[in-house]
């Protein structure tokens, strides 16, 4: 089994470091006023206000970094990727601590474990609302609670809600190929490991909505794009 | 149950499946409605110890429960989906498969025929019928435990829209079509059952049985089946408007302007309160398609181990249609806070009153019955007197509920749920175990054992009244029915430590069920044989043979010349005149 | 009778039932199983309760003993007959009739003349008129709440307008709207004045649900589709919980909201200091 998993290894490196695939990375920025953070008062669950000291929460539909760029941005290659690319067996891990999802948006490959933990010792539901996949709705009382589940088709979002905690949500980015980013509290994406080609990069934003780039790569090349959006009013 | 006594057969050959599967026969049906009935009886014990588990242990992981119910228990916890599953699936198994289906599925069919004098039912063919439709009904049923989003779960009333929406639980998706399917199956064979219940009694009666000769328990399968007929196709058309609701995009229970889980709801213009004025008109009478055969039962029995006749007979059987009648006006008494209009809400508080009218009479004609008597106890004995001990607190508490204003506070709380297993679940349930006990040498030809059944009896009294007497006190304080868990409240964490008390009795009452079981599958086979008349009983039944043959009686139908409860005679010989005995031979 | 019937199973009931009654009773006050307590005007309901309680409880007592000593009385004895009474004859007809007809009595004069019946006229009529009002919508598994601002009055809703930013769906171009106070589900508590009509209007977003406040004797059904309604006073300041009694879903058991109570002057001060709708993100 050990041999099995170093020549595996060995064997990507190579691949990886002859292939010279290309990466496309870049910010999002956000254009205008940034608006009011909103708070979200968690006192009407004693136990959640209690786990944050009784203080409010910023919501993250809309997080605009200090830098001016927006967080919580799914990048991905919506069109031009060939071949087949099967999931990583390493599962992607969705954490509720705090009445709040970690992380708020996420990518996941077709297949691939999702696990849905509780770190909270109180109920949580898992309520994911897909149109092409199978919706479903876990409930998890105790805390150290897992749930596996993955998904069987590509769709771009899939919302998650806690009905305990209508202000818990989430987005999963589902794909059959492992190329997407979220921006990070700089505004920053990095998509890895691109063949070289011709790609269609479509950045989504649960409130502002989505934007497409198109983008050629050679092989080896680091491409920098930049998205930008604007408030719609 | 392979005994079946062959001499006085009327010229009558039968292969294996035409005697024992597609049997035409009343006796053979009403053996497999008891059988099934014992099938689900078993089954929805084990959902409530899983319920009782949960309630005792929250949040502490059980890793036996994870191998026994997978994804249902992860970890060990008991999913709060599931537990809303099994107090669904535990209360329609109960209230229809063991208590309707099993319990005026057998007595009717076994008793009706039998005790008028008839050779079988007016239509044997249909009968049949009528339990392989149930049959499908169970399989259906059961098949519902095996599916991905689980069996059923939006509570046995199953109110819309949470009934309605496939994504307001996951029970509520494929779960909630196949138990909607499975009920109209079901209703479907309660009609069938009930249409030859009916006709045979009215048309079927041998010479001399009148109508004021019929036995009790004739007359309580009887007024049962008119309620049946007259109540279930309401449920079985409510159950279809809901089938077109969730399958058709009409919207016949679902308003417009739902949005569920942050999502918009693609319905308009509904009414949820409708389904409940649907379901309860067939809900309360149900509860009395529970209680009267339960309580017809009971009176024979009592009876007959009394050695006296049943007091003031006519005014009983008078009672019974009152109840009967009364019950199809009363089921606005399960809504008075749904947002019904309140006017109502007061007609409902007279109408349910009144129905104890009935009720009280008919309990103090039982005690009036055993006064003075000269008592036997057979286990069946004591189911009956165990009867009067449950049906007494449920009736009494039935007050509380039917009082309006009272009903704010209580309705939907554990005092409702002990209300109504007092009244209708455990009490019926000792009903039937009653009447098998008191039968089962007429249906199998052999005795029960008698120690085993009185020390079930008394492991099920102490038990039940462990169980659920506490639950009164609960609701009182205000603790919520259908809850997962008792700790998220102040007022309902107090109770914590009493659920655990509560799930000890639970098991050794489920301990007392065993019991049961292992007696009655041992005495089919191993029992004691038994003789025509091994309680010494007047009623035609006990006549003929153990069990009798097919076709009832040898080749004359007995003719009947007295009322069915002729015990202590003053003069008589003996403490008991059979019906079939001229009156001429009396000495007096 | 071939055999005489052993005594037992009378002295096991009578027992059984003599004990428990006790051990009822006794563990019943240790604990203090009780209403919870009353903090509102409702105190009739605790009365009417109260009095079927003690009759229905009278009741239990007397016929759970006569059924057990009847059971133990008559035991049967080889040899005996028991009492030949049909009750055919018009006195005891008559006898068998008596006993329902005090039940039903006695019930229907707890029911109706400690004043039920007023007090369900008094819930389902006419609302005083400068009532405290409070909107409250459930939802799976959490409750909103709105209150309607210094005019005293709630602005128009529409469902279709329900989106994350305006989780009520309130019309914000309505004028009534402008200053009311929203607190989205799971995000507010419910403050009520002391001493003073509380009137509660209840809506459902998806099932229905049912806010249960025990001890203000209250609970309504909310029906998706309707506005239920129903009004009392609170009379106990502090903090109390409201629960969900109709089955919703798989958080049932934990759908609920804390409810305080407080002199109006500090009620109405803590509504002064939130930001009305007109003036948020609508
Ligand atoms: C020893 C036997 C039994 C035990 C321990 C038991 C226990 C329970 C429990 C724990 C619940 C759920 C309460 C809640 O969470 O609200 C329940 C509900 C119920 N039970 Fe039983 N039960 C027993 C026998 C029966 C029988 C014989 C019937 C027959 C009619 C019955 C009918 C029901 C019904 C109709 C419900 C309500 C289901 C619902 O809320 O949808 N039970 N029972
Ligand atoms: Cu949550
Ligand atoms: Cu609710
Ligand atoms: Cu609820």
């Amino acid at each position: 089994m050990k041999k099995l998993i170093s020549i595996v290894l060995l064997f990507s490196f190579i691949s990886f470091a002859f292939a010279q695939n290309a990466t496309v990375k870049g910010v999002v920025k956000f254009s205008g006023e940034a608006p009011k953070p909103r708070l979200i008062s968690m006192k009407a669950d004693r136990q959640c206000d209690a786990i944050h000291g009784g203080k409010q929460v910023q919501a993250e539909d809309v997080v605009v970094n200090q830098n001016g760029t927006l967080k919580w941005v799914f990048v991905y290659v919506k069109e031009g990727v060939k071949g087949k690319y099967n999931p990583p067996s390493e599962p992607v891990v969705l954490d509720q601590q705090g009445c709040w999802y970690h992380p708020h948006v996420f990518g996941i490959m077709v297949g691939q474990k999702l696990e849905v933990r509780n770190s909270d010792p109180l109920l949580h539901n898992i309520h994911a609302t897909p149109k092409k996949n199978k919706p479903f709705n876990i409930g998890q009382p105790v805390k150290g609670m897992k749930s596996y589940h993955t998904f069987d088709t590509p769709e771009i979002m899939v919302p998650f809600k806690c009905d305990v905690h209508p202000w818990m949500s989430a987005y999963a980015g589902v794909l059959d190929h492992p190329f997407y980013s979220v921006t990070n509290d700089k505004g920053e994406f990095e998509i890895k490991n691109l063949p070289p080609g011709t790609y269609t990069i479509e950045a989504w934003h649960e409130r502002l909505g989505t934007q497409t780039q198109t983008v050629t790569v050679k092989a080896g090349e680091v491409k920098t794009i930049e998205f930008t959006f604007e408030r719609k009013k | 149950m392979a005994i079946h006594t062959e001499h006085t057969e009327v010229a009558h050959k039968q292969s294996f499946i035409t005697k024992y599967i597609f049997s035409t026969d009343h006796k053979t049906i009403a053996r497999q409605y008891l059988i099934t009935g014992i099938f689900w009886g078993v089954v929805g014990m084990i959902l409530s110890w899983l319920m009782r588990l949960q309630l005792a242990y929250p949040n502490q992981p059980m890793p036996i429960l994870e191998k026994i119910l997978g994804k249902w228990a992860e970890g060990g916890i008991l999913k709060p989906e599931f537990y809303v599953a099994l107090i669904t699936m535990h209360g329609t198994i109960m209230v229809f498969f063991l208590l309707t289906a099993g319990l005026s599925g057998t007595f009717s069919n076994y008793l009706i025929p039998l005790q008028i004098g008839a050779r079988d039912m007016a239509f044997p063919v249909l009968n049949m019928l009528s339990y392989w439709v149930f049959f499908a009904a169970s399989v259906v049923m059961l098949a519902s435990f095996f599916i991905q989003t689980g069996p059923a779960a939006v509570g046995w009333t199953f109110y819309p829209p949470l009934s309605a929406l496939k994504n307001s639980i996951p029970g509520a998706d494929l779960g909630a079509t196949l138990w909607l399917i499975s009920m109209a199956l079901f209703i479907v064979s309660s009609l069938l059952g009930a249409l030859n219940y009916i006709t045979t009694t009215l048309n079927f009666r041998t010479k001399g049985m009148s109508m004021g000769r019929l036995p009790i328990t004739v007359w309580g399968m009887f007024v049962t089946a008119i309620l049946g007929l007259l109540s279930f196709p309401v449920l079985l058309a409510g159950a279809v408007m809901l089938i077109f609701d969730r399958e058709f995009g009409t919207s016949f229970f679902v308003p417009s302007g739902l949005v569920l889980g942050g999502q918009p709801v693609p319905h308009e213009g509904g009414n949820p309160i409708l389904w409940q004025h649907l379901f309860w008109f067939l809900g309360h009478p149900e509860v009395y398609i529970v209680a009267i055969p339960a309580f017809s039962l009971v009176g024979e029995i009592l009876a007959t181990n009394a050695r006296k006749p049943l007091f003031a007979y006519k005014v009983s059987v008078g009672a019974i249609i009152g109840i009967g009648a009364l019950s199809m006006i009363v089921w606005g008494h399960h809504m008075y806070v749904s947002g019904m209009n309140p006017v109502l809400g007061e007609v409902f508080v007279i109408t349910t009153l009144a129905i104890s009218f009935p009720t009280a009479i008919l309990v103090f004609n039982y005690l009036v019955t055993i006064w003075r008597g000269n008592l036997r106890f057979t286990p069946a004995m004591l189911f009956a007197l165990g009867f009067l001990g449950l049906f007494i607190p449920g009736a009494l508490t039935g007050a509380f509920l039917a009082t309006a204003p009272v009903d704010i506070q209580l309705h939907d709380t554990y005092f409702v749920v002990a209300h109504f297993h007092f009244t209708m679940a455990t009490s019926a349930a000792f009903g039937m175990f009653a009447g098998v006990y008191h039968w089962f040498p007429k249906m199998f030809g052999r005795m029960m054992n008698d120690k085993l059944g009185k020390l079930h009896f008394w492991g099920s009294f102490i038990g039940v009244y462990l169980i659920f007497f506490p639950m009164f006190f609960q609701g009182i304080a205000g603790v919520p029915r259908r809850y997962y868990a008792f700790t998220e409240y102040n007022f309902t964490s107090q109770f914590l430590g009493l659920n655990k008390f509560i799930t000890i009795a639970a098991f050794v009452a489920g301990a007392a069920q065993l019991l049961f079981l292992f007696n009655f599958f041992w005495s089919i086979f191993k029992g004691k044989k038994a003789d025509k008349n091994p309680w010494k009983a007047t009623t035609l039944e006990w006549q003929t043979d153990s069990p009798p043959p097919h076709g009832n009686w040898g080749p004359e139908t007995p003719v009947v010349y007295r009322g069915p409860y002729e015990y202590s005679v003053p003069g008589a010989e003996e403490d008991y005149i059979p019906q079939t005995v001229p009156v001429k031979v009396e000495t007096k | 009778m071939e055999e005489k019937q052993s005594k037992f199973h009378g002295l096991l009931f009578l027992f059984f039932f003599v004990f428990g009654m006790i051990a009822s009773v006794w563990i019943v006050l240790r604990n203090g199983w009780w209403l919870p307590e009353l903090a509102s005007d409702r105190e009739t309901i605790d009365r009417i309760f109260i009095t079927i309680f003690i009759i229905a409880g009278i009741l239990f007592v007397i016929s759970e003993l006569v059924l057990s000593y009847f059971i133990f009385r008559y035991s049967g004895q080889p040899g005996k007959k028991a009492f030949y009474l049909p009750g055919t004859t018009r006195k005891e007809i008559l006898w068998s009739i008596l006993p329902g007809t005090l039940v039903v009595i006695i019930l229907e004069i707890s029911a109706e003349f400690l004043g039920g019946a007023s007090l369900w006229g008094k819930i389902h009529g006419e609302i005083p008129k400068d009532a405290f009002l409070v909107e409250i919508t459930g939802e799976q598994f959490a409750w909103s709440l709105r209150y309607p601002g210094p005019d005293g009055k709630f602005g128009r809703t529409d469902p279709s307008l329900i989106s994350y930013d305006n989780p009520l769906g309130i019309d914000i171009s309505d004028e009534a709207a402008k200053d009311d106070i929203v607190f989205p589900a799971g995000q507010g508590i419910m403050y009520l004045p002391l001493d003073h009509p509380v009137v509660l209007l209840i809506r459902s977003k998806d099932v229905i649900h049912s806010p249960f406040l025990p001890n203000f004797r209250v609970k309504q059904d909310a029906v998706p589709g309707m506005t239920t309604r129903t009004w009392f006073v609170p009379k106990k300041e502090g903090e109390f919980e409201l629960a969900c009694a109709e089955l919703c879903g798989l958080g049932h058991y934990r759908m609920k909201l804390p409810v305080v109570v407080k002199p109006m002057e500090e009620v109405k001060q803590w509504l002064s200091e939130q930001t009305p709708a007109g003036d948020i993100y609508y």
